[in-house]
C-alpha cells in the first residue's frame, strides 16, 4: 500500500482536494473524504450499478474506479442533482411512478437514466433496457423504472 | 369514540408515494452501510476453506505482524466475554466463531479488527488455519441416512415449546420432522381409480439484498447499543441479552432503512460477533460482508418433494401424500419453522379428504438456509403444482376445469383441519383465468418457436402465533408521531403504517411521523418476515392510535369542548395544561388467536390468523434449437385483502414475481465438494432489465380480511408462490416436455428436448 498522493478535481461544481492511496477506489473516497452517500458499494465488481457516479459526465462504477484516476476531472454525484433543492425532472419522475423500493440502487438508476437522456431524449424500450442492463435492482422495481425514465423523457422534450 | 361513529380521511386504498421516497432518489437515505463511530474498528473474518473438520491450529503470527492490526479473535476469545456462545432462532447450534471444527465452507473462524478494512483484509487472509477434514455430506437425501454427522447432538433453543423433545437427539442429521395425518390415506390410495408419483427438486439460492450485511456494535457503560440492518431488532435484543446474561434494557438495537432483507436479515446474523468484538476491544466495532461474504452467511433450502395423489373417476383428489425435504445447510437458523409451517400446506389450496404430510428439515455440510421470500411455500409450490398440471394432462382434462373442480373453499378445512376463511382461492383462480383467456386460442408460435402458456396457484399460511405493539404520540400541537418497530427494507412498511395510524386517527397519512426502529423507544415487535407486519402490526398500529383518539376525545370533553365542535387539538391542550406542553400517548397490542398442532396429527383448529393467495400465469416462448426459455408475459393475480396502498401492492406483487423468476431459470449456487464455485454477481446472476417478460401485470381480486387492519393482510411474498410451476407448465404446453428441478435453464430444456426425441445428450 505504498505512497498517498494529493489529487485536485471537481466536485458536484465545486474545486476539491483529496489525499488518496493507490489502492483507494472513488466510492471509498466519496463516502470518507466527502461524507457523500449516494453511492453505495454493494458487489465490489462493477456489476451492479450501486456506487454509479458521472466522471466528466460519463456514468462510471466508482467500486472499481481508482480515486487517483479523478485526478483534473469533474466527478458529479447523486447529491448534486438537488443541490439547490429543486428535484431533478429524473428523481421526480421515479417518485411519481413508485421506481423503487428499497432505495439502494436507485441513485445509481438516476445518474444512468441522467446519462441516457443527455444522449437519446427520447429513448425507445430496447434503448432504455440497453443503457440501465448494467444497474440491478434485486427489489425488481424495473416495470416503474423503466415508466420513470420514459415520463422523465416526455417531461424534458416538454411533450 | 366507537369505531362504529368514525368517519374515514380517505387513507386505506391511498396510492400514496413512499413517505421516504424524496430522501431515497436524493441519496440521502439512512441506511447502517453508511454508518461511522467514533474510534471505530473495521473486521475482517477469516472463514473456513473446508466443508467439514476438525481445526487443529490457527496461526495468526504473521497476521498479527501487519501494522496496523489491532487484535485477532477467535473463539477462545469470545468465551471470554459470552460464557456459552452458541446462538439461533430455532436452535442454539450456531457458534459465534468456529470451535473445535467447521460444518460449511465459508464459517467464521477468526477476525481481525483494524482500524482501516483494507489492513484487515489482507490480515484476515494472512491467518492459517489447519484442518483435519471430516466426511461430508450436502445432499438432503444422502444426509438422511449419512454417516456423515453434521451435530453430535440436538440443541433446540427454548424458544419453542414444541421443539423440546429433540432436545438431546444424536446420531442424525434430522434437525425437525414434521409429520401430519388426516383421513385415510391408505384406504384412498387403495380405492384410487388413478394414482400418479413425482418427485422435484429446487436448487439452493441467495437473498442478495444489495445492502450486504451489516452490523456495528459499541459495547460501553454496562450495555451495547448495536446499529444493523437487521429485519428483527426485538429478537436481536432479546438474544443478545441471553447471550450476555443481562437484562434486555442494556441492549439497544438500533436500524434504517435496509437495502433489501427477503428474510437474509431476520434473526442473529453478524450482531452477536460484532458484540463479542466490541467487548473485547471496547472500541465501537462495525463488520461490513462483502457480496461474497453473503453467500456463506444465509441462503434458501434446496429440497426434495416426493409427491402422490390419488384420483377418484369424477377428476377428484381423494388422498394426496408429501414427503418434504429440506436442506438446512450446516445450521438450523429458522429451518425448522420452515419444515413445519410450511409443510403443513404442502397439499396444495385443494380440499382433500385424505392426507399425509412428513416435512423434514436437514443438516448438511452447506452454509446454512433459512427464510427467503415465502418461508418454504415456494418449494412447495413449484412441486405441487407441477405434479397437478401433469395429473390434469395425463387425465386429458382442461389444467384450470381441473384444479376448480378441486379447489379449497371457504368454509372447507385445510389439512390441518383448519376451516379456511378470508382466502380466494377461487377468484385469484378465475380472475388468473379471465387475464389469460384461457378459453380463448392461444398462438402456438411457428417453426423452431413454440409457445406454450400455464398457470399455477398457492397459499401460504402466516406464521402464528407472533405479537406487535405499537404507540402513537400526538404533541401538544397535535402533530403524531408513530413508534413501531416494523423495518422498511422496501416494502413501504413506513407508509401503510403512517396510512393506518392517519385513517383510525382522522388526519392525513402525511401528517403522522414514523419513527426508525429503536428498541429503547419502539416497543416490542417479533419481527418483520414473514408478510406478517402490515396484519400483526397494522392491528397494534389501529389500536394504538385508536386509543390515541378516545385520549384526544376524552380530553375535549375535559376541557369543555362541545361535541362536533372544530376546535384545534393544539388549543384543546393549551385549555387543559396552559401552554403548548403534554403528549397524548396510545397503546395498541396485538396477538392473534393460535392453536398449536396436535403432536402426533399434526392437526389444529386454528392453524394461522390469516392466508395468502397467489396464482401466476405464464406465457412462454421455447427455442427449440437451443433450449432458451422467453418469458413473453408473466400475469400475477393475489387475494392481498384490502390493499391500503394499492400501486405499493402491485410493485410488491411484480417485484416479488420478478426475483421468483430469477430462482426458475437461472439463480443456482453452484458447489463442488461443498465449495461455492460462484459466490459473485459475476458468476450469480439475478434478474436484470433485461431479464424482465415483456408484459409483465399484477392484479388483486376483490376481498377483505375480516381480522385484519381495514380489511388487510400481508403480500410481500405471495408473488412469489407459482411463478416457477406457471413457467414449467407452459414449457411443457409449448414443447411437450416437463422439468422438474430448478433452475430451468436452456441447458435443461434442451436436453430435455432431445430426450424426449429419442437423442438423449451425454451427461457432463
Amino acid at each position: 500500500m505504498t505512497a498517498p498522493r494529493t489529487i485536485h478535481f471537481t466536485l458536484n461544481g465545486a474545486a476539491v482536494a483529496a489525499t488518496v492511496m493507490p489502492h483507494q477506489s472513488l466510492v471509498e473516497l466519496l463516502r470518507e473524504r466527502f461524507d457523500l452517500f449516494g453511492a453505495r458499494e454493494s458487489c465490489g465488481q462493477g456489476l451492479c450499478g450501486c456506487c454509479t457516479v458521472l466522471v466528466d459526465g460519463r456514468a462510471v462504477s466508482s467500486c472499481l474506479y481508482l480515486a487517483a484516476f479523478v485526478d483534473g476531472a469533474g466527478v458529479t454525484t447523486v447529491e448534486h442533482l438537488a443541490a439547490d433543492g429543486d428535484l431533478d425532472p429524473v428523481q421526480e419522475a421515479f417518485i411519481e411512478t413508485g421506481a423503487f423500493q428499497c432505495g439502494f440502487c436507485t441513485p445509481g438508476f438516476v445518474l444512468m437514466t441522467k446519462q441516457l437522456l443527455d444522449e437519446i431524449p427520447d429513448p425507445s424500450d430496447d434503448d432504455i433496457r440497453h443503457y440501465l442492463s448494467g444497474n440491478l435492482c434485486r427489489c425488481g422495481a424495473y416495470p416503474e423504472i423503466v415508466a420513470a425514465v420514459k415520463l422523465a423523457a416526455r417531461r424534458q422534450r416538454g411533450a | 369514540m366507537s369505531d362504529a361513529t368514525r368517519v374515514s380521511s380517505g387513507q386505506i386504498g391511498r396510492s400514496l408515494p413512499r413517505v421516504e421516497a424524496r430522501a431515497k432518489v436524493t441519496g440521502a437515505a439512512e441506511y447502517i452501510h453508511n454508518l461511522r463511530l467514533p474510534g471505530m474498528l473495521y473486521g475482517k473474518i477469516c472463514r473456513s476453506t473446508v466443508p467439514h473438520g476438525r481445526i487443529l491450529r490457527i496461526d495468526a503470527s504473521a497476521a498479527a505482524a501487519i501494522p496496523g492490526v489491532h487484535r485477532i479473535v477467535t473463539a477462545e476469545d469470545i468465551r471470554t466475554v459470552i460464557a456459552e456462545p452458541y446462538y439461533g432462532p430455532a436452535f442454539h447450534d450456531q457458534p459465534i466463531l468456529a470451535e473445535g471444527k467447521v460444518r460449511h465452507v465459508g464459517e467464521p473462524v477468526a477476525v481481525v479488527l483494524a482500524t482501516d478494512p483494507h489492513i484487515a483484509e489482507e490480515a484476515a487472509q494472512a491467518i492459517v488455519v489447519e484442518y483435519a477434514p471430516l466426511p461430508a455430506v450436502f445432499d438432503e437425501i444422502e444426509a438422511m441416512n449419512s454417516a456423515a454427522i453434521v451435530h453430535d447432538i440436538l440443541k433446540p433453543a427454548g424458544t419453542f415449546p414444541d421443539l423440546k423433545h429433540l432436545a438431546g437427539r444424536s446420531g442424525t442429521n434430522v434437525a425437525l420432522d414434521f409429520h401430519l395425518r388426516r383421513g385415510d390415506t391408505e384406504r384412498a390410495f387403495a380405492a384410487a381409480e388413478h394414482i400418479f408419483e413425482h418427485s422435484f427438486r429446487t436448487q439452493q439460492v441467495m437473498h442478495t439484498p444489495l445492502e450486504p450485511h451489516v452490523s456495528l456494535a459499541d459495547a460501553a457503560d454496562g450495555g451495547v447499543t448495536i446499529h444493523s440492518a437487521t429485519q428483527t431488532p426485538s429478537f436481536v435484543r432479546i438474544e443478545i441479552a441471553r447471550l450476555l446474561g443481562w437484562p434486555e434494557n442494556r441492549v439497544r438495537v438500533k436500524t434504517a432503512f435496509l437495502g433489501g432483507g427477503f428474510g437474509a436479515k431476520v434473526y442473529v446474523k453478524l450482531e452477536a460477533l460484532a458484540v463479542a468484538l466490541s467487548l473485547l476491544a471496547r472500541r465501537p466495532v462495525k463488520l461490513a460482508l462483502t457480496m461474497e461474504e453473503q453467500f456463506f452467511t444465509i441462503s434458501k433450502h434446496a429440497s426434495t418433494f416426493r409427491i402422490k395423489s390419488a384420483v377418484d373417476g369424477h377428476g377428484h383428489i381423494t388422498a394426496r401424500q408429501c414427503q418434504v425435504f429440506y436442506n438446512g445447510g450446516a445450521y438450523a437458523d429458522i429451518g425448522p419453522r420452515v419444515a413445519q409451517k410450511s409443510g403443513f400446506t404442502a397439499t396444495g389450496p385443494y380440499d382433500i379428504p385424505n392426507v399425509a404430510i412428513d416435512s423434514y428439515e436437514i443438516y448438511t455440510n452447506r452454509p446454512p438456509a433459512g427464510a427467503l421470500r415465502g418461508f418454504g411455500v415456494p418449494q412447495l409450490v413449484w412441486a405441487y403444482e407441477s405434479h397437478t398440471d401433469l395429473i390434469a394432462r395425463a387425465l386429458g382434462r382442461d389444467p384450470v376445469e381441473f384444479r376448480r373442480r378441486n379447489l379449497l373453499r371457504d368454509g372447507a378445512p385445510q389439512a390441518t383441519g383448519t376451516v379456511m376463511r378470508d382466502a380466494a382461492i377461487s377468484a385469484v383462480l378465475d380472475r388468473l383465468a379471465a387475464r389469460l383467456a384461457w378459453d380463448q386460442p392461444f398462438d402456438r408460435g411457428a417453426g423452431t418457436l413454440k409457445r406454450g402458456r400455464g398457470l399455477a396457484i398457492g397459499f401460504k399460511a402466516s406464521i402464528s402465533p407472533t405479537t406487535s405493539v405499537a404507540t402513537v404520540a400526538i404533541a401538544a400541537d397535535g402533530s403524531c408521531i408513530l413508534y413501531c418497530g416494523t423495518v422498511d427494507m422496501g416494502q413501504g412498511s413506513t407508509t401503510a403504517m403512517a396510512q393506518i395510524a392517519a385513517e383510525a386517527l382522522g388526519i392525513e397519512a402525511e401528517a403522522v411521523r414514523v419513527v426508525a426502529p429503536d428498541t429503547d423507544v419502539t416497543p416490542y415487535d417479533m419481527g418483520t418476515l414473514g408478510s406478517r407486519s402490515l396484519f400483526h402490526m397494522g392491528n397494534a398500529v389501529r389500536l394504538a392510535a385508536q386509543d390515541a383518539r378516545d385520549k384526544l376525545a376524552a380530553l375535549a370533553a375535559e376541557t369543555g369542548v362541545p361535541p362536533g365542535a372544530n376546535l384545534p387539538i393544539s388549543e384543546q391542550f393549551r385549555r387543559k395544561y396552559g401552554m403548548q406542553a403534554g403528549t397524548i400517548v396510545g397503546a395498541g397490542s396485538y396477538i392473534p388467536a393460535y392453536a398449536p398442532p396436535d403432536s402426533a396429527t399434526g392437526l389444529t383448529p386454528n392453524a394461522t390468523p390469516f392466508w395468502m393467495v397467489g396464482g401466476a400465469g405464464a406465457e412462454v416462448e421455447i427455442d427449440t434449437e437451443t433450449g432458451r426459455v422467453r418469458v413473453l408475459r408473466l400475469v400475477n393475480v393475489a387475494d392481498a385483502g384490502t390493499p391500503i396502498n394499492p400501486g405499493i401492492v402491485e410493485t410488491q406483487l411484480t417485484g416479488a414475481a420478478i426475483m421468483q423468476l430469477g430462482f426458475t431459470l437461472f439463480e443456482e449456487m453452484q458447489f463442488t465438494d461443498g465449495q461455492l464455485r460462484n459466490p459473485s454477481l459475476a458468476e450469480y446472476k439475478i434478474p436484470g432489465i433485461r431479464d424482465m417478460p415483456d408484459r409483465i401485470e399484477a392484479e388483486t381480486v376483490d376481498s377483505a380480511q375480516q381480522s385484519g387492519p381495514y380489511g388487510a393482510k400481508g403480500v410481500g411474498e405471495t408473488g412469489t408462490f407459482a411463478v416457477s410451476p406457471a413457467i414449467a407448465n407452459a414449457i411443457e404446453d409449448a414443447v411437450g416436455v416437463r422439468i422438474s428441478e430448478l433452475p430451468i435453464t436452456a441447458e435443461a430444456v434442451y436436453r430435455a428436448l432431445r430426450r424426449a426425441a429419442g437423442d438423449q445428450l451425454e451427461d457432463l
